[in-house]
């Protein structure tokens, strides 16, 4: 059933403060949000003897191997019994009864618990099982209905789950390049009530800029990350109002060590990757925080466009890719603080975008409005980081198979 | 001079019948600051953090850190700044003499033609009718080009950039020539962004006022305000650098005095 827009808040009734439903987890019990940060449902397999296992040991239950790999699974299942849960002592579920949960037989073997999205018929019914972020960052299963319906993402236990930007209010920290005005309309159609669009140095003007702002759910605002005083006054004037940032502010020049005397490039670089993120996280985390669990449309997230040169020195852009692992770092240490909140901050890192200072990057690059969708079908879908294209993939992969090797490749 | 004329000037500062004014923008970070083209190094606008505020970074006081360029707000520029004048002696802010520091202006009132014209350019018979007007500018005198730019508050405007670039006022090469070897002015100075016109560069040389001004020892002042309450001829201009060891220029205070009648 599709999402009514929700009605204006009422002024005078207090704010409901966030809850988190329970965080902890065994460190071998991560591996289940590894995947899931990333969108993928995996679980243990067996290497010796093949069990397919849940949930997470240190050994296999069938044969006590250790030689466990967390795999990839399709989710096909079937939903054997159901329930509605219409009391707990958790005092995160009990303000959001009732709440479905029922145990699913996957079809690769183990028996789970989920939460049972409402439009899976009764039991027992096919379903397929995927992995999503709970508010405390922990990965839980999800019995999906196995054929998509529609609206979907409006299910009020998986929107607790996901930040679908659809009836809220989001700031987009830089709207004059061309990432930045993608994202602006992907947001717009993706149903957000009000774009916020920040924009430097008003006299140089930049094409397609006019454009965005012309657009109706869209109001710009004058946004500088490297003006500490200007990121105040704006998250004053703003701040109690956005529900999700989304900061696409970036400095990005081609150079390394040699190539480039001085510091001015790495300078400006680091001024707007690493403490423009630090000056706006300051300013606007806090009532992010604050308006957590404020009503359906509460404050849910925050997206970081980094670039997958986070992870590893790309020495062509050796700078930049240092201001972005400084970016990366930081976004770790803002998404820890944001936790308890259940704010998710979303990571993104793209391979190269398709835009001027990638000029002589060969393809392929990445287009913007594929960045721009990526960063929407991530919020949708409650994903925490997002590699989008296939040059971050390729390096995810590479990295996460030997990060050695990959820096090795890339010196070059 | 006499140590009567000094306490004459006390004493006339002290009456009002010497009037102060303020020729400088505010540092602030909305201020423009100079833009290149994205491959060059950039002058660093002017911001400002905050250091403590009577708080937990420092309980009893208030105060901030700030940073910018040289060439930032309100600026003078010394010969060195320009590649004409790199090899002049005492040519950068440390060891300019600072007598060069206090001098005479005249203020040569173009703020129509700018208003009419963006791309206005201060001409030799622009001057010369000036001269016809107002008397022959004296040696060691400031020149002053009133626009009335600085009224500009927008930055949009202030800028004024199209898709060919910036369109502000400035001095054309013959003017400079002119000054430098006919006037011997100690500098030229501006309500814009720089002391050459926003289309300067396609000038011959370009950027004129920098290359012949910096090339014969002189100086530049830009991002001035408040010209339109200076007489044209009798301000006395207080205008001196920051003393940066080998600095180009700096941001700095810049003040007239001019006798009320
Ligand atoms: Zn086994």
């Amino acid at each position: 059933m599709s999402l009514p827009r929700p009605p204006k808040k009422n002024p005078i009734l207090r704010t409901r403060a966030p809850t988190t439903p329970p965080g902890g987890r065994s460190r071998v019990a991560l591996g289940l949000t590894t995947a899931a940060a990333l969108g993928r449902l995996e679980l243990q397999v067996c290497r010796d003897c093949g069990t397919v296992q849940y949930p997470p040991r240190e050994a296999c239950h069938a044969c006590l191997s250790e030689r466990l790999r967390w795999t990839a699974q399709d989710g096909a299942g079937e939903l054997i019994a159901d329930t509605v849960l219409t009391h707990s002592n958790d005092l995160y579920f009990r303000e959001r009864l009732p709440w479905r949960l029922g145990m699913v037989r996957l079809d690769a073997g183990p028996s789970v618990v989920a939460h049972v999205h409402g439009d899976v018929g009764d039991a027992p019914a096919r379903v397929r099982v995927g992995a999503r972020l709970d508010r405390a960052g922990q990965a839980v299963l999800v019995a999906f209905p196995e054929q998509e319906t529609k609206d979907m993402a409006d299910d009020r236990q998986l929107r607790e789950m996901t930040c679908d930007p659809q009836y809220r209010k989001v700031l987009v920290t830089d709207g004059k390049t061309p990432t930045g005005q993608a994202v602006v309309r992907a947001l717009v159609d993706a149903g957000a009530d009000l774009v916020w669009v920040g924009h430097a140095e008003p006299w140089k003007q930049y094409a397609g800029f006019d454009a965005i702002a012309g657009l109706h759910a869209v109001t710009p605002v004058p946004l500088d990350l490297t003006d500490s005083r200007a990121v105040s006054s704006l998250a004053a004037q703003i701040g109690g109002k956005v529900d999700i940032v989304v900061n696409t502010a970036e400095h990005h020049r081609t150079f390394g060590i040699g190539d480039r005397r001085g510091l001015d490039a790495a300078r400006a670089e680091m001024d707007i990757n690493y403490f423009g993120l630090l000056r706006l996280a300051q300013d606007f985390g806090p009532a992010l925080k604050a308006r957590a669990a404020d009503g359906d449309t509460g404050a849910c997230a925050w997206v970081n466009v980094l670039s997958v040169y986070a992870l590893a020195n790309f020495p062509a852009h050796g700078t930049f890719s240092a201001s972005k692992a400084a970016a990366y770092s930081l976004a770790q240490c803002l998404r820890a603080e944001m936790r308890a909140s259940g704010v998710r901050v979303v990571n993104v890192f793209p391979g190269p975008v398709d835009d001027e200072w990638n000029q002589l990057v060969p393809p392929p690059k990445l287009a913007p409005s594929a960045l721009a969708s990526a960063i929407v079908k991530a919020l949708r879908d409650g994903v925490e980081d997002v590699f989008p294209g296939e040059v971050a993939q390729d390096w995810l992969a590479r990295w996460r198979d030997d990060p050695k090797a990959l820096e090795r490749e890339l010196s070059l | 001079m006499s140590q009567d004329t000094l306490a004459a000037f006390a004493n006339a500062l002290a009456t009002g019948s010497i009037r102060v004014v303020d020729l400088t923008q505010t540092l602030s970070p909305a201020f423009p600051q100079i833009t290149l083209p994205p491959e060059f190094g950039q002058c660093w606008p002017f911001r400002i953090e905050e250091v403590s505020h009577y708080d937990e970074r420092g309980p009893g006081w208030y105060w901030n850190n700030f940073s910018c360029g040289e060439h930032t707000g309100t600026h003078f520029d010394a010969p060195i700044h320009w590649v004409s004048g790199r090899h002049l002696p005492n040519n950068a802010v440390d060891t300019i003499p600072v007598e060069h520091f206090i001098g005479p202006a005249c203020v040569i009132d173009c703020s129509k033609e700018a208003a009419a014209d963006a791309d206005f350019l201060l001409t030799v018979p622009f001057v010369e009718a000036w001269e016809a007007r107002h008397g022959r500018i004296p040696p060691r005198a400031w020149v002053l080009m009133r626009t009335d730019w600085s009224k500009r508050t927008d930055p949009v405007a202030y800028q004024n950039f199209d898709a060919t670039g910036q369109h502000t006022p400035g001095p054309d090469a013959d003017v400079v020539r002119f000054l430098v070897e006919q006037r011997d002015v100690i500098g030229f100075g501006t309500e814009a962004i720089g002391t050459d016109a926003g289309q300067g560069y396609h000038l011959r040389p370009p950027y004129p006022c920098h290359s012949i001004m910096h090339g014969a020892g002189r100086y530049g002042l830009q991002c001035l305000a408040n010209l339109d309450q200076l007489p044209p001829t009798g301000a006395v201009i207080f205008a001196a650098p920051l003393k940066i060891e080998q600095g180009s220029g700096s941001p700095l205070r810049v003040l007239a005095m001019v006798s009320e009648r």
